[in-house]
């Protein structure tokens, strides 16, 4: 946290490569593909023309085609570390457990396929680098009992090797990929607004960096392959080939057990244990007239619009996919029904979470301003997994835990202080790109900027309201600002400012949406 | 109020920053794209490879079909002799300077036992003058060897010797190179 919280400084959240990695590592693909194409258009497919051919490209067009082949290199490189980095992140962030397993277990055969395309396009040099990773990977596969012949014995001389050796080598540098492809497309199919691509500034920056090293720092080949040597001295590119020296360090063996055993416990880590699951959120079709607020807003697709079937007279219904559901509560800060104001009839918004319904959270916010005298009194609304509560908690400051900040509807800002319930409000969620639930900190600000439904209202005074989006690393900082807003409401409330903002805000006081029969104050 | 969301450095030192950024990232990507060096075998090592694919007799022995069954049976498909369909194991030595490094009864391939024995193992060893003795069993009997091969080689550092087994060559069949080194 501390290091996305530096890179906010030097980058801004927008150019943030934290925030971005898997984007990175989509972008670094398509450089490598793009590159690889490039490459292979000069590629010859035979046993010393491989070779030839690859030199020829680095030497003779240093300029450009030795560029793409070094940039064919850094990129997938990058793009190790990039996967690394982002399977890090998400367990770090708890981002792998309950409806989220999909992407993660997703993720994890990318790794096998990552690794198996780089050590393919290894192979295609045939220098010694490719004898010593070629013989190691059939040594390595010889030793699963699914083959008959050894592989291996395709490299004891160089009469057992043909130009069709390399046909096959390029059918599986360009098939695996392919499938890499597929997976990465079923990866983010649980996934709304996936950030699949990193920002203008950041794309600029990284595929900079890539040239300048690719300039400064070309890609080589090793000499060519000899079978009849064994080769002396390998520069291994560690992020493809590591799994060869572990070969020779531990046996074929205790690798595949190693590597299975590594594989299937990733897998299985989203059950290791499970996550709490909480009920997931209901749709109330009284309250609901299909405006799709709640499934525009949802982070992971978990409702859909489907055809009306309660015959009231609107087209679509929200129908939420409870296996996909997370529980986080920002359909119920996007649903316009999701209004305190109501007195004639209960607060049942259209969409709503059982374990934290829209009426508790209004009962909530009466319980923490009758805690409260005098002035100065703030209500924070925080994320649970953002800043402790009680690290925010002074005196004549209360604060009410919600699965994501995104789940307070912006009118209950408005409600509070219309009403007199608290002198201000401080809204404390996650620093933008480190969200539990990924968009809760986007959404409240477009909603509190009017860049999205629902709007919070023009009327209510902005000096009265704080955002503080910062990491739970942050909360010293947070608390300051929590201290500093607390002083400014002091300084400027008095009772008859207060008096004519609750007069005003009476009389704006209007129904957002047709099923709410809201009363005004 | 939104505090951490923009970048609290001004714009040179930002960007000096993110030049810094940027080329920590190459190093770690350049660097270790390429290093540290690794050596697969040895200094001053050579290795032995000794690798063949080779199907034992049949198991339960062959015998003359007769004319009578010979004439039952389809004109292209009228093979003289009839033998029973799994291999015997292949049993096989491999003494290194009078030490036994490799010694093994190799059973056939195939879910009927039918197809052939294959091995494959690799020896690094220092580089200079070595013994090596081969010895091939391939048949029904117990005792003794079908095939036994002994020669002294010489191994340069970085040589490879690739052994192989080829009846049709008279058993044992060692290969190298003399350019090792």
């Amino acid at each position: 946290m501390w290091l996305e919280g530096l890179f906010d400084n030097i980058f801004g959240v927008r150019w943030n490569p934290m925030y971005c990695l898997g984007g990175l590592g989509f972008f670094y693909f398509w450089i490598v593909a793009v590159s690889g194409f490039y490459v292979y258009a000069f590629f010859d497919t035979g046993l010393t023309e491989a070779y030839d051919s690859v030199e020829q490209l680095t030497r003779d067009q240093w300029y450009l085609g030795g560029v793409m082949r070094s940039l064919h290199r850094y990129a997938s490189d990058a793009l190790v570390i990039m996967m690394v980095l982002h399977m890090i992140r998400e367990f770090a962030f708890d981002h792998y457990r309950g409806p989220r397993f999909f992407s993660w277990i997703t993720g994890v055969p990318m790794t096998w396929l990552v690794i198996a395309a780089g050590i393919t396009g290894y192979w295609l040099v045939w220098d010694q680098l490719a004898q010593y990773i070629a013989i190691g990977s059939a040594e390595w596969l010889d030793w699963l009992p699914i083959f008959g012949e050894p592989i291996a014995r395709n490299f004891m001389q160089h009469t057992s090797l043909d130009d069709r050796f390399f046909t096959l080598l390029i059918f599986l540098h360009i098939a695996v990929p392919l499938i890499l492809l597929l997976v990465m497309w079923i990866h983010l199919q649980r996934v709304a607004y996936a950030r699949w691509k990193p920002s203008r500034g950041l794309s600029v920056g990284t595929f900079a960096m890539l040239t300048v090293l690719s300039l400064v720092f070309p890609a080589v080949s090793h000499s060519p392959a000899d079978l009849d040597r064994v080769p002396q001295v390998l520069n291994l590119d560690w992020y493809f080939l590591f799994v060869f020296p572990l070969i020779d360090e531990w046996g074929a063996a205790t690798l595949w057990v190693v590597s299975f055993g590594l594989t299937f416990a990733l897998m299985a880590l989203p059950w290791l244990p499970p996550r709490r699951k909480l009920a997931a959120a209901v749709v109330d079709l009284d309250n609901c007239n299909g405006c799709t607020r709640c499934a525009n807003d949802c982070p992971f697709g978990a409702i859909m619009m489907m055809p009306r079937t309660d015959g009231l007279p609107f087209d679509r219904q929200a129908v939420v996919d409870e296996n996909v559901c997370v529980s986080c509560g920002i359909c119920v800060g996007a649903c316009p029904t999701a209004m305190p104001f109501r007195r004639r009839s209960d607060l049942i918004p259209g969409i709503d979470l059982p374990g934290l319904t829209a009426a508790t959270l209004r009962d909530k916010i009466h319980a923490a301003s009758a805690k409260m005298s005098g002035d100065g009194r703030v209500l924070v609304i925080g994320c649970d997994h953002g800043i402790n509560s009680k690290k925010l908690t002074a005196e004549n400051r209360v604060v009410i835990g919600l699965p994501c900040a995104a789940m307070l509807p912006p009118s209950y800002i408005d409600y509070v202080l219309s009403k007199g319930l608290a002198d201000g409000v401080a809204v404390a969620g996650c620093r933008s790109g480190e969200c539990q639930y990924r968009l809760g900190p986007e959404w409240s600000e477009d909603r509190f900027e009017g860049r999205r439904d629902p709007h919070l209202r023009k009327r209510v005074p902005r000096e009265r309201l704080s955002r503080l989006w910062m990491a739970p690393t942050e909360w010293l900082h947070a608390r300051h600002a929590l201290d500093e807003f607390q002083a400014g409401l002091k300084a400027a409330t008095t009772p008859a400012g207060l008096s004519d903002l609750v007069d005003e805000a009476s009389a704006n006081v209007r129904a957002p949406h047709p099923n709410t029969d809201e009363v005004q104050s | 109020m939104k505090p951490s969301n923009s970048a609290t450095f001004n714009a040179p030192v930002r960007y000096g920053l993110q030049v810094c950024v940027y080329a920590g990232f190459a190093l770690l990507i350049g660097y270790f794209s390429q290093a540290p060096a690794y050596l697969p075998i040895a200094e001053g090592a050579a290795q032995i490879k000794f690798s063949f694919a080779h199907g034992g007799k049949p198991k339960g022995g062959c015998r003359d079909r007769t004319t009578a069954e010979l004439d039952a049976l389809a004109a292209n498909m009228r093979k003289a002799q009839l033998c029973s369909r799994e291999r015997v194991p292949v049993v096989v030595s491999f003494d290194l300077d009078g030490k036994t490094v490799f010694a093994d009864s190799l059973p056939p391939s195939g879910l009927r036992g039918d197809g052939p024995s294959h091995m494959y193992e690799k020896f690094n060893v220092p580089a200079g003058r070595h013994d090596v003795s081969l010895r091939l069993r391939n048949s029904i009997r117990a005792e003794g060897w079908d095939y036994h091969t002994q020669a002294t080689i010489e191994l340069k550092p970085g040589q490879i010797l690739a052994i192989d087994f080829d009846p049709g060559n008279g058993g044992f069949v060692l290969s190298s190179s003399s350019s090792g080194g």
